[in-house]
C-alpha cells in the first residue's frame, strides 16, 4: 500500500508522507559531539554545559517555536528539575537516572498545573504571567532555605555512578556523555513529537490560533500538553546540571537564564528543531572566547553579536544558511 | 415542521450599553441557501461569531440539528457539523495547502492529537486533503505556500478547509470580499457546486452574488432581523430598499 503510494502518488502528496524523514545532514550535530569529545578532552566541562543549555533551549523550540508561545520564564521548569533532582541527592536519593525522571515528573506537574492557567492569555499577558510564575518559584526557594539552601546555593550533592558503572570524574569524561546521551534521547523525542500530528497542529496554533478553533481543535488542550512536555524536558536539563555540577544555586531560576536561553534559541532559528543545536554552542563559545580576551567588556560583544542577529538576521543563523543555500542553488 | 439544519432563538449580545445583535429568530433549513445581508455595522459578522461560539451570547440560545448548543466551545460546535470561512483570510500561511486542509481533515477525524506518529504517515489524511483540492480545482498549488498564492485562490483554500470538516452546515463570510472581479466566478462556481445536503448560509455584500445564490434572504439591520423572505420579496421590500439597496442596483 504505501509502496503504490509512493510511486504514483503527486508530488504534494509524497512531499508531505516524506517530512518526517530522516536526513543525512541531521546527524551532523551527533558528529560533532562526539568528535569534540576526542578533539577538546580538556573542554569537557564546558562541552557539558553546552549540551545542557542545549537540551534546555530544544525544550523551549517546543513551546515557543513551534506552540508560539512566547515564554520568560521557562527557568522556572529548569529550576525545579535542578532542585528537585539535587534535594533527592541530598537526602540519599543518589541514583542519577531515577532522579533525572523525578525531575522530569515534577516539572511536567508544574507545567500542567501552571498551564491551564497560563495558557488562557496570550500575547504581553501571557509574557508577564511566565515571567511572574518563575519569579515566585525563585523567591519561594529563596525563602525555603532549609530545603535548597537559600542564597548559599544547595550543597552536599552527591551522585552515585550511572547504572552503577560509570563514575563521574574530575575531567568531566562521564558527565559529557551522560549529558550527551539524555540530549540524544530527548531529540529522539521531540523530533516525533514535531512531526506527529500534535506538533503539526502546534504549528497551526502558532500560525492562526482563530483558524485552528475553527478547525474544531482543542486549543488550551494542546498547548498545555505541549507546556508540560516542554517544562519536563527542561527540568531534565536543570537535573543534568545539578548532578553533573554537585551543586545548585539559585542562578538555576533567574530572569537570566530564561532570557538567555530565548536569546540562544532565536540566535540559531526559532521553530526548526535545530535552531538550539546551532544557537546554543554559537553563544557560549563566542561568550567563552569574549570572556577570556576582554574580561570586562565581553557582554558587550555579546550585545553587538544580538544587534547584528535582530538587524540582518530575524530567523537566525539558520534561516541565513537557506537563504545562502537557495542563492547558490539558483546561480 | 423538521428540524433546522441550524437555529437561534431570542439570540442577543451586547458590549454594555451596546446592543450588537437582539432578540435574533433565525433558521436555516436543512440543504438551505440563505443569504445574510445587511448594511455595514448592521451585526452580520458578530451574529457568525454568536453561532460559532467564538462569543457568549448574553441571551438566547443557538440550535444545531435541534440541539441546543449555547454552552458548546467552537471546538464542540465544529465536531457537531459546523464549519465557517473568515471574512479576511485565516489560514496557516506558513504551511502548504494541502497542509492547511490536511490540519482540518485530521482534526475531524480525530487524530490530530496523536503524539508518536508522523503526520505523513496518516492513513488517508493527505490523499483525502489531495482529493478535497482536486474538487475544487486547485491541486496544482497543492505544495505551494498559502502566502505565495493570489487573494482569489486563497478563498478557495478557505472554503477547502471548511469542507474538510465535512459539515452540515456551512457559513460563509463574504467569501468574494477582496477577489477581484475576474477571479469572482470561481467562487460563485464554486459555491453553486456545493453537495447539496450542506446548509449554505451566505454573509456578502455583493448583491449579484446573493441573489444568483440564495434562495432565501435575511436582512439584518442594527443587530434585529428587519425582513425574512424569497429574494423577490426582499428585492420588492421598500423598507429594505430604504435601509439598504436604495445604494445598490437590485436585479
Amino acid at each position: 500500500m504505501t509502496a503504490v503510494t509512493e510511486v504514483s502518488a503527486p508530488p504534494a502528496i509524497r512531499e508531505l508522507s516524506r517530512r518526517h524523514r530522516l536526513r543525512i545532514a541531521e546527524l551532523l550535530p551527533w558528529l560533532i559531539a562526539v568528535a569534540c569529545f576526542f578533539v577538546f578532552p580538556d573542554y569537557l566541562a564546558l562541552g557539558t554545559q553546552i549540551l545542557i543549555s542545549t537540551l534546555f533551549a530544544l525544550s523551549l523550540d517546543l513551546i515557543l517555536g513551534y506552540g508560539g508561545v512566547v515564554t520568560l520564564g521557562q527557568a522556572a521548569f529548569f529550576g525545579v528539575g535542578a532542585y528537585t533532582a539535587g534535594i533527592l541527592a541530598v537526602h540519599g536519593w543518589t541514583e542519577p537516572l531515577t532522579g533525572l525522571v523525578a525531575a522530569g515528573l515534577v516539572a511536567a506537574v508544574l507545567g500542567m498545573v501552571t498551564g491551564v492557567i497560563l495558557l488562557r492569555t496570550e500575547g504581553l499577558t501571557l509574557l508577564m504571567l511566565t515571567l511572574v510564575v518563575a519569579a515566585m518559584i525563585a523567591e519561594g526557594a529563596n525563602k525555603a532555605g532549609a530545603w535548597t539552601g537559600g542564597a548559599d546555593g544547595l550543597q552536599g550533592i552527591t551522585i552515585s555512578p550511572i547504572l552503577g558503572l560509570f563514575r563521574f570524574d574530575l575531567f568531566r569524561r562521564t558527565s559529557y556523555v551522560y549529558a550527551l546521551v539524555v540530549l540524544f534521547l530527548a531529540w529522539i523525542a521531540v523530533r516525533a513529537i514535531v512531526h506527529s500530528p500534535f506538533g503539526r497542529s502546534l504549528t497551526g496554533i502558532r500560525e492562526n490560533v482563530t483558524r485552528m478553533h475553527a478547525i474544531g481543535s482543542p486549543v488550551l488542550g494542546r498547548l498545555v500538553t505541549a507546556y508540560a512536555i516542554a517544562g519536563a524536558l527542561s527540568g531534565v536539563a536543570g537535573a543534568l546540571l545539578a548532578q553533573t555540577e554537585q551543586f545548585v544555586s539559585l542562578e538555576v531560576l533567574s530572569f537570566g537564564r530564561s532570557g538567555t536561553v530565548v536569546i540562544m534559541l532565536i540566535l540559531g532559528g526559532a521553530g526548526r528543531l535545530y535552531g538550539a543545536f546551532v544557537g546554543v554552542p554559537l553563544y557560549m563559545l563566542a561568550q567563552d572566547q569574549l570572556a577570556e580576551q576582554f574580561p570586562i567588556y565581553w557582554s558587550s560583544g555579546i550585545g553587538f553579536l544580538l544587534i547584528a542577529v535582530a538587524l540582518g538576521a530575524r530567523g537566525g543563523v539558520l534561516d541565513l544558511w537557506d537563504g545562502a543555500v537557495k542563492r547558490l542553488r539558483r546561480r | 415542521m423538521s428540524e433546522a439544519a441550524l437555529e437561534t432563538r431570542g439570540l442577543c449580545k451586547s458590549f454594555g450599553a451596546l446592543s450588537v445583535a437582539s432578540e435574533i429568530d433565525f433558521r436555516l433549513e436543512a440543504g438551505a441557501r440563505h443569504a445574510l445581508i445587511g448594511p455595514n455595522g448592521a451585526g452580520k459578522t458578530t451574529f457568525v461569531n454568536l453561532v460559532t461560539g467564538a462569543l457568549r451570547p448574553s441571551r438566547g440560545r443557538v440550535l444545531l440539528g435541534g440541539e441546543d448548543v449555547t454552552s458548546l466551545s467552537q471546538a464542540r460546535r465544529v465536531k457537531r457539523g459546523l464549519a465557517r470561512t473568515f471574512q479576511i483570510n485565516a489560514l496557516f500561511r506558513g504551511l502548504s495547502v494541502l497542509e492547511n486542509v490536511a490540519l482540518a481533515i485530521g482534526e475531524r477525524r480525530g487524530v490530530a492529537g496523536q503524539l508518536f506518529r508522523p503526520a505523513g504517515r496518516r492513513s488517508g489524511v493527505v490523499e483525502e486533503a489531495y482529493a478535497a483540492l482536486e474538487r475544487l480545482g486547485i491541486a496544482d498549488e497543492a505544495s505551494r505556500l498559502v502566502r505565495e498564492l493570489p487573494y482569489g485562490r486563497q478563498r478557495l483554500v478557505e472554503i477547502a478547509v471548511a469542507l474538510g470538516l465535512e459539515p452540515t452546515v456551512l457559513l460563509l463570510d463574504e467569501p468574494a470580499a477582496g477577489v477581484p472581479g475576474t477571479e469572482s466566478g470561481i467562487i460563485v462556481e464554486t459555491i453553486e457546486s456545493l453537495p447539496k445536503e450542506i446548509a449554505v448560509l451566505i454573509i456578502e455584500h455583493d448583491m449579484d452574488l446573493v441573489f444568483r445564490i440564495a434562495k432565501r434572504i435575511t436582512v439584518l439591520v442594527q443587530g434585529s432581523v428587519l425582513v425574512d423572505g424569497t429574494p423577490e420579496e426582499i428585492a420588492a421590500d421598500p423598507r429594505v430598499r430604504e435601509v439598504y439597496l436604495g445604494e445598490h442596483a437590485v436585479p
